[in-house]
């Protein structure tokens, strides 16, 4: 079933997995006959709560142009169109440059740049946090059995209780600004941290440990020398997993205390109807969140050039 | 390949020893003992009750001999040599290393597994100088040292590259120069050319013997092909299984230096007729506790043979 791709089958495949969502967004919005419930209003005509750039049901635009024609009154006229909730692409690329060229509508709000780059900082700073503490928590879990008998049980117990849970509590330990905002992601991420990073710290090989002990290591150096170096591609990679529940927790780390950031700068677009500014807001995110992804993906390869999961031995 | 017993020429007993190789042993004997096993026993707990692996196991070796220990599957070799590397506690006994009781893992005693252990995010130049470093030694002697290591075994021209870039003997050969880079007074190997192909296999072992012969290391080597055993050691202990007892001491009668054109002489071949005879009448009683294989159905068309 899962036979080996050649580099270029896989590039070809990885970009019709973008195009083909794209094709069918294309198709919906621009094929009059695909979906399109609404009739767009461009002629009143003599319809007297219609008004030109309404929305209205098709069966609804129907009968009212019948009821018109059949009264003998200017017939209303109209071009099929999707809910205003479903803008085309061109609409959200062209939403999505003006967002770095245009200053905003409203005088003050944050531009799209300056609230995503909000929601990075309090990312980073939770993540920060978190890795501080999981991480080494973690590898002690993983190489020292006591330690693990201590805190995975109560861990295990804790990584059930879902983050946006303790919202009202940070809140009122921590004020309403970024503090809970990055304490939620904190809760969110730690717990997983230390099991998956214990987990990680149990696969190292231990006929590597035996060896390094046979070559006179102890203790401390066994850690620094051997568990730590051995786990490190993999931990890396559980990095890269855990950076992007992270990026999960976001949106609901930021409705908490005052809405701020991408999530204050999508709720608002929202509010507006300016559907394809809440679109390229949402798409910047995945952007952003894939480009990091790939770009530590391409570092780790130079950080740990020993580390070829094909070819192990 | 292993019907030599019916060799129709009558073999010499594998007793006999020219003058030379008596004279060998009696030299050997009178080094100083480095390594005292003094009635090592090991029992494993289990809820299905308690298994002996080793009973009563004793023997010692001099310091510069090449002792290698043969026996069936299930005759506890391997848990043997984890307890002399002191991965593997005992439950009765003693290992006595240059009179020092043993306890625990040390760099006076080196190891090479069966499975290639090279730390594999360091270069084969950082593997090897990895004991060094770990026992105080500063950078710049640790990576002179190593560097001597790797000429020794021949490899000075891969110290950058990383152990996934090696092939099998290669790997074993860094192995082996990382254990002897902490100068340990024993070398323990357990079947370390198992995984090796037959003529890489046969390469390694005669590198092998040639490091032993320019260094002052002693070799406990575990391996479950008797014609390696021959070739490589100055006297094997034969193991039995269930439980894992010493079923005898043998010196080797074949003359040193090695060769592998001795692999057809008499004294070759009456040690090796010895050894099959012990281990395949402990098989035997081995193979009263397993399966008989099964017949397998056929599967062809009849008439569609390949015998």
């Amino acid at each position: 079933m899962l036979k080996q791709l050649s580099s270029r089958e896989k590039r070809v495949l990885g970009i019709f997995s973008f195009v083909l969502p794209l094709l069918i967004w294309c198709a919906v919005s621009y094929l009059p006959f695909v979906w399109h419930p609404q009739m767009l209003i461009t002629e009143a005509g003599d319809v007297d709560y219609f008004q030109p750039g309404m929305r209205v049901g098709r069966d609804v635009f129907e009968s009212e142009y019948e009821a018109a024609k059949s009264a003998g009154k200017a017939v209303p006229a109209g071009v099929p169109a999707n809910p205003i909730y479903l803008p085309a692409p061109d609409q959200v690329f062209t939403a999505f440059y003006t967002a770095f060229t245009m200053p905003p509508e409203a005088r003050d709000a944050p531009r799209l740049h300056q609230s995503l780059w909000h929601s990075v900082q309090v990312i980073f700073c939770g993540f920060a946090i978190s890795s501080a503490i999981g991480v080494p928590l973690g590898i002690l879990c993983g190489a020292v059995a006591r330690v693990s008998r201590l805190s995975e049980p109560f861990i295990e117990f804790f990584r059930y209780l879902p983050a946006p849970a303790f919202g009202a509590l940070a809140v009122a330990i921590l004020g309403i600004y970024d503090g809970p905002k990055v304490a939620i992601i904190v809760i969110g991420t730690l717990f997983q941290q230390v099991l998956i990073v214990a987990n990680t710290t149990r696969k190292l090989d231990f006929a590597l440990i035996e060896a390094a002990l046979t070559l006179g290591t102890r203790n401390a150096k066994l850690l620094s020398r051997v568990v730590i170096p051995g786990i490190l591609p993999d931990l890396y990679r559980d990095q890269r997993i855990l950076l992007g529940w992270a990026w999960t927790y976001l949106i609901v780390a930021e409705l908490i205390g005052t809405t701020s950031g991408i999530t204050w700068f999508i709720t608002q677009q929202a509010r507006y109807q300016h559907f394809p500014n809440v679109y390229a807001a949402i798409f910047l995110i995945g952007i952003i969140g894939l480009g990091t992804d790939m770009v530590l993906a391409a570092l780790g390869r130079r950080l740990f050039p020993w580390d070829r999961p094909t070819a192990k031995g | 390949m292993d019907q030599i017993v019916n060799a129709p020429k009558a073999l010499p007993s594998y007793l006999d020893q020219t003058p030379a190789v008596r004279d060998r042993f009696g030299r050997l004997k009178n080094r100083e003992v480095i390594l005292r096993v003094d009635g090592l026993g090991k029992t494993f707990s289990s809820r299905q009750g308690t298994t002996v692996a080793l009973r009563n196991i004793s023997f010692q070796t001099h310091r510069r001999e090449f002792l290698v220990i043969v026996g069936p599957s299930g005759c506890g070799k391997s848990t043997l040599i984890r307890i002399l590397a002191g991965l593997d506690m005992q439950t009765g006994g003693q290992v006595l290393l240059e009179g020092k009781p043993v306890a625990g893992p040390g760099r006076d005693r080196g190891m090479v597994f069966q499975g290639y252990t090279l730390f594999p995010w360091l270069t084969v130049k950082k593997n090897v100088m990895f004991g060094l470093e770990v026992n105080g030694a500063g950078t710049s002697q640790a990576e002179s040292e190593a560097l001597q290591w790797l000429q020794l075994i021949g490899l000075e021209k891969f110290t950058e590259a990383y152990p996934h870039q090696l092939s099998g003997g290669m790997k074993q050969r860094v192995a082996i120069a990382r254990a002897l880079a902490t100068q340990p007074r024993i070398l323990l190997m357990d079947e370390p050319f198992g995984a090796l192909d037959a003529q890489t296999r046969c390469r390694m072992q005669a590198h092998l013997l040639e490091i032993w012969r320019k260094i002052d290391v002693t070799i406990v080597f575990i391996t479950h092909d008797l014609d390696e055993a021959i070739y490589l050691a100055d006297r094997i202990l034969v193991m039995k299984a269930h439980p894992g007892e010493v079923q005898e001491l043998i010196e080797v009668p074949v003359p040193r230096p090695r060769d592998p054109d001795q692999f057809i002489s008499d004294s070759f071949l009456a040690t090796k007729a010895r050894l099959e005879e012990m281990i395949y009448s402990a098989h035997g009683e081995a193979e009263e506790e397993e399966e008989a294989y099964p017949m397998v159905a056929r599967l062809t068309a009849v008439g569609d043979d390949v015998e």
